[in-house]
């Protein structure tokens, strides 16, 4: 892989991950009054994925989407805005956490109940199928969301249509603290399900980026190609409990082992020092990209707070959209 | 130029000329294309517009509304069809979650114009699945539009400007009102949202009624005034937003309130109506509103049951005269349907639905 594409990968990832834990270490403060569900973990699907994207290709996602709206190129201090509920916000304050968007890099948007922002995403790709214009639609769930019977619909239309698509589906183990033995038979095979409706597939370990990419990349090709959907699946490890800051394997849902297991194969830390090994990258450069990406958090955190709540009596604001002057 | 045409023609002419005026405009639905075409008011449509635009669809309610939706965020304006209202239950996350949210929730920065169209069976036993009168379900989300037309008229003004709407507008269409005709200009045109319509004035009571009901409330309007007393006859036809102003007017003049409303009684459209009233014109009633309407049970199948379930001009008629103490003469019923069978919307209805 390019040396400056390499780089890139990794500086998104670090820069997710220390967001992440930026917004961890002052979620307690009391003032980020919205469910968190952090993406400290998964950095490399989101990456891979978004990296492998062009500015027209348009991405939805589900509860966990930081990361996805950070690695597609969302506005940091409109996201974290958003946290603190205020008016300069990406959704204005109205939507917090869970409904990000940014028009400007075509991320629109986030919805948290499982399973329901995937045919609004298939619905994307039809309109440009409608439109006769180009583009891929990415829409992101997680692999409670395939047990949804919406997501079968989804990937018949999807399949029926030949739309310029591409499921991908992080694997995590856990929808909040239920893991899937629980809730999927043991012969149950996700990426048969889209195989049967004739949607091509590829699954992939989610915590290398490069790995990602590769995959990624030849689906959106396909999709480019008129060639229709593609089904990706990639496993990954959520670190922090299933929403807020904390780690929550004292809990007894999951065990230390299993935990320990997954942060030694840390998607940040592991391309990292690929990277230093094979020398793509330097010590010094790792500091220059921390100390780059710490002063721009700091000064997001800061633009965030200082910024205004929306007034009161803006409440009823946007029920309902006025007319455009066309 | 105003012809004389059905209901279902006027459905499909506006359909028809918003398709031709604007190509971000597209029907889809289970059976829009079939031979029966929608009972007539998709019927063409295909032929004309190509299989892009008019499209059947899979038995996958939920997504496909789903996918409705995000083709419209992204410039398209569908309108979806459900040839009975029931089978929109199967995507009330998409209306509900999505669709009435969509822009509030993302700080107005997106729409969703979505049209959806759904037919409310009566009659030929079409039972508890496929008749329900859903309108005060979705009356009830914030950032949903809700219409029920009654006149051929109103139904192409009102889907034409559900068509034009920047909001999810759902559009509730009594089966038995398909086959009405009447006065249907043949330019294109618009009746707004959120207006109510007198179709009779009436000094001593105010009947306010909604979709097919609005024709029951017709006829024991005129029932009543052969017995001297002027009911007037408020058509809802956006039953959200509510045309509150239009209603209160009429009842501080009257005194007298009769919600005429075939959704089921306890926390209706119907009470809606009451208690903007109760709020708003209490000094002006002179007697207790009352609320027609069916009754807190499904639609039964039997012919049997189903004449008594739903409610009919004579009983419109009998809560005017409780309202001024009159008694209500044995006889025969009025109807709007003088002669016609209590489960057949026309004479010439032969089923099956």
């Amino acid at each position: 892989m390019d040396a400056a594409v390499s780089r890139r990968l990794l500086f998104e990832m670090l820069r997710i991950r220390l967001v992440e834990e930026t917004i961890a270490d002052r979620y307690p403060e009391g003032e980020m009054r919205c469910p968190v569900h952090l993406s400290i973990g998964q950095e490399a699907v989101a990456v891979g994925v978004a990296a492998s994207l062009a500015a027209d290709d348009c991405l939805m996602s589900a509860h966990r989407a930081h990361a996805h709206y950070l690695a597609k190129g969302g506005d940091l201090t409109a996201l974290l805005a958003e946290l603190y509920g205020r008016a300069t916000g990406c959704s204005s304050g109205r939507g917090g956490s869970m409904h990000l968007v940014d028009l400007d890099v075509n991320m629109l948007g986030s919805t948290p109940i499982v399973g329901s922002a995937l045919p609004v995403a298939v619905g994307t790709a039809f309109g440009a199928w409608q439109q006769g214009r180009g583009g891929v639609t990415v829409v992101f769930v997680g692999e409670g969301a395939t047990e949804q019977g919406v997501f079968a619909e989804c990937l018949n239309f999807a399949a029926l249509k030949r739309l310029a698509l591409v499921f991908v589906c992080e694997n995590n183990l856990y929808s909040v603290y239920s893991p899937l033995d629980v809730r999927q038979a043991p012969a149950r095979d996700r990426a048969a399900l889209a195989t049967a409706h004739g949607i091509p597939t590829a699954s992939g370990d989610g915590n290398d980026v490069e790995a990602v990419v590769a995959a990624t990349l030849a689906a959106t090709a396909r999709a480019r190609r008129g060639d229709g959907p593609t089904y990706l699946e990639f496993a990954t490890y959520r670190w922090r409990e299933h929403c807020g800051p904390n780690y929550d394997n004292d809990l007894g849902y999951r065990t230390e082992d299993e935990f320990e297991t997954w942060r030694a194969r840390c998607p940040v830390a592991t391309y990292r020092d690929r990277l230093l090994a094979s020398r793509v990258i330097s010590t010094a450069d790792v500091a220059h990209m921390e100390a780059t990406i710490t002063a721009e958090i700091e000064d997001a955190f800061a633009e965030a707070r200082g910024a205004p709540f929306p007034p009161a009596g803006e409440l009823l604001a946007n029920v309902y959209a006025e007319a455009l002057d066309s | 130029m105003s012809r004389i045409l059905s209901y279902a023609a006027a459905v499909r002419e506006a359909i028809d000329q918003s398709m031709a005026r604007d190509p971000r405009v597209y029907v889809m639905g289970l059976g829009v294309t079939d031979p029966k075409g929608t009972f007539g008011t998709t019927l063409g449509l295909v032929e004309r517009y190509g299989p892009r635009r008019v499209l059947d669809m899979p038995n996958a309610e939920n997504a496909m509304t789903g996918i409705a939706i995000g083709s419209a965020l992204v410039g398209m304006r569908p309108i979806m069809t459900h040839q009975r209202a029931d089978f929109v239950l199967l995507a009330l996350d998409q209306l509900i979650n999505n669709a009435a949210k969509w822009h509030f929730m993302f700080g107005g920065r997106m729409r969703a114009p979505l049209v959806v169209r759904l037919v409310i069976g009566r009659g030929w036993g079409q039972g508890p699945q496929h008749s329900q009168s859903l309108q005060a379900l979705f009356a009830h989300v914030p950032g949903l539009k809700v219409v029920m037309p009654t006149t051929p008229h109103d139904a192409k003004g009102m889907l034409v400007a559900a068509i034009e709407d920047d909001n999810t507008v759902i559009v509730l269409e009594d089966r038995w009102l398909h086959g009405v005709e009447g006065h249907v200009p043949e330019d294109l045109y618009r009746v707004p949202l959120g207006t109510a319509a007198t179709l009779r004035p009436g000094r001593d009571a105010t009947i306010v009624a909604t979709g097919y009901l609005t024709l029951e409330a017709q006829a024991a309007a005129a029932e009543l005034a052969t017995e001297g007393i002027e009911a007037g006859v408020i058509d809802v036809r956006t039953l959200k937003p509510f045309d509150a102003e239009h209603v209160l007017a009429a009842v501080r003049e009257t005194g007298r309130l009769v919600v005429a409303d075939a959704g089921w009684r306890s926390l209706g459209f119907a009470a809606e109506v009451v208690a903007r009233v109760a709020e708003d014109a209490h000094a002006h009633l002179k007697a207790a509103p009352r609320r027609v309407t069916c009754p807190d049970a499904p639609t039964p199948t039997t012919p049997a049951l189903a004449n008594a379930y739903y409610p009919r001009a004579d009983e419109i008629a009998a809560a005017v005269r409780t309202q001024l103490g009159r008694r209500t003469a044995r006889g025969r019923p009025a109807t709007a349907r003088p002669g016609v069978p209590l489960d057949l919307p026309d004479p010439h209805f032969r089923g099956p639905f």
